[in-house]
């Protein structure tokens, strides 16, 4: 089996398939594994299961610890180029290309930041959240001395606090839609060290010849439009984006699987049943690539994949089977319900569906 | 989510009201208190189980409300690192004088110190005023995060939620 992606759903996946015997390689065209994991040093939501109060970096370590106990091969630095028929892969594993044939590949890419143009956005200076996570919480570095968080969802919120953490002011945090995306609580970390929102604002542009050195926003109407006269300006050197994550899904793609658009999940996502199997066999997708969710989320598709994948090369038995994704489901049913979860869990059994035809 | 939270980002004092993780008026003038300020239908429970006197109720279903039973709980600080959200805070009302007690979980490089004098915060930020560092904890199962309690005037005990440092 390869992995490709060593995040949270390629290593959760890889750790259930080589518990049950399956020899394992996990490509990442990283330097590090772990994905967005590393990057995350707050603590996580859920329960016991889900590791709920431990730092999301501290989970990234167990995975990894894990997957390398059980003799999973991570190999970093190395780029699947292409997914072909039978199964077969093209990998740029640093300076040389290998041709790689799987009994199963767990596709697991993750995702990439939406980005909104506006006058200025590729001036240095506007980054997008991960880039900021990046530099303050691997390498300790603070982006900016002044920022202005543009989304109000549980990345933009969550990024706003790492920021404040690092040591950054924060003039504001924007967001086009009326209402913030993100958890209140997560909110509320931000407002209690005086930080305003200022929701149905969009960007209108950035300032500066050579670099950022202020942000203009505007309000927008119902309809999404600029109202003008509406402008505030901001003495800002970074301007953070945070507006959404889209599926990486380009390379799974190209094993010509059934996608299906939904746009509860992200964008164009792979068609996949509860197993996490696509429609080509052989090819099981989990993960954001399989539609936006969460780390959380993201280890338990994980882990089904895994199984799945181990069960269906004969590693494990039926019933056992069976009974090891039961306990995953019942892991997942917790973050997939209240007013953040329904609906993913509703587009979840849709494309279940899309799968039954 | 409540108008005030989904538009400000922080709850006023009257979306509180009525939430099942806030003490009643009568327990929180007997002495320390867990103060759940967690409205919203998400996934997370980690406050139940670390609750040693199960004072905290969330339940199978764990997008329900944390429940705080007033009279059980003694005031013993254990879920306030626990929360993710950082959403719990302990107030203690009946501390002698005009003052009272506010625990804050704090994740922040710089910590303050016993009898450092800070400025108080309401949950939008606001200055409220100077307050009294009255004890930090930090301990290797809080895993990083500290508890700074502050003594602020009586009638902010249900205000103060955060400080900063006087410049």
């Amino acid at each position: 089996m390869v992995t490709i992606g060593a995040g949270p759903a390629g290593l959760a996946g890889a750790i259930e398939a080589a518990r049950n015997g399956v020899e394992v390689v996990a490509f990442d065209e990283n330097e590090r594994p772990g994905g967005q994991l590393f990057k995350q040093i707050h603590k996580f939501f859920g329960s016991s299961v889900h590791q709920a109060g431990v730092r999301g970096f501290n989970i990234g370590s167990g995975l990894l610890d894990e997957a390398q106990k059980l003799g999973v091969e991570v190999s970093l630095s190395s780029v699947v180029l292409g997914i072909y028929e039978n199964n077969v892969m093209n990998v740029m594993i640093r300076d040389h290309i290998e041709q790689v044939k799987a009994e199963r590949i767990l596709v697991a890419t993750g995702a990439s930041e939406n980005m909104i143009p506006f006058p200025g956005w590729t001036l240095p200076g506007v980054i997008g959240a991960g880039a900021a996570q990046t530099m303050a919480n691997l390498h300790g570095i603070r982006p900016g001395k002044r920022l202005l968080m543009v989304g109000s969802g549980n990345v933009g919120v969550v990024v706003a606090y790492q920021m404040l953490q690092a040591g950054c002011e924060i003039a504001a945090v924007i967001d086009a839609a009326p209402k913030i995306g993100g958890y209140g609580v997560h909110a509320a970390k931000v407002a209690r060290y005086g930080i305003p929102f200022l929701m149905s604002h969009t960007m209108k542009e950035a300032n500066g010849k050579e670099k950022v050195e202020g942000a203009t926003v505007i309000q927008v109407d119902e309809k999404w439009q600029p109202i003008p006269g509406t402008e505030k300006s901001f003495d800002v050197d970074t301007i953070c984006i945070a507006v959404g994550l889209n599926p990486m899904n380009k390379l799974v793609r190209m094993s010509g699987c059934k996608t299906v658009y939904v746009p509860a999940l992200g964008g164009l996502i792979p068609a996949h049943d509860l197993n996490q199997r696509t429609s080509i066999p052989g090819i099981y997708v989990a993960g954001d690539v399989s539609g936006i969710e969460e780390a959380s989320t993201a280890i338990i598709e994980g882990r089904i994949a895994g199984l799945a994948i181990a069960s269906s090369l004969d590693y494990l038995d039926e019933a056992a089977f069976v009974e090891q994704r039961d306990r995953q489901f019942q892991n997942m049913k917790g973050l997939r319900t209240g007013s953040h979860g329904e609906a993913r869990r509703k587009a979840k059994d849709y494309l279940n569906a899309v799968m039954k035809g | 989510m409540t108008q005030e939270l989904s538009t400000c980002g922080y709850l006023s004092e009257e979306e509180l009201k009525g939430s099942p993780g806030i003490p009643s008026e009568a327990r929180r003038k007997k002495g320390p208190v867990a103060v759940i300020e967690c409205t919203q239908d998400i996934p997370c429970n980690p406050c139940e189980g670390s609750c040693k006197v199960g004072a905290i109720t969330v339940g199978e279903d764990i997008t329900n409300l944390p429940h705080l039973d007033g009279e059980k709980c003694v005031g013993c600080t254990t879920c306030v690192p626990v929360c993710p959200g950082q959403a719990i805070f302990m107030v203690d009302e009946s501390i002698e004088g005009d003052k009272a007690a506010v625990t804050i979980p704090y994740e922040f490089r710089s910590v303050p110190e016993k009898g450092q004098v800070v400025t108080a915060l309401d949950r939008s930020g606001t200055e409220l005023g100077d307050a009294v560092v009255a004890g930090v904890r930090k301990t290797e199962k809080m895993d990083q995060t500290s508890l700074v309690t502050i003594e602020v005037p009586k009638e902010w005990f249900m205000k103060a939620r955060g400080f900063r440092f006087k410049k």
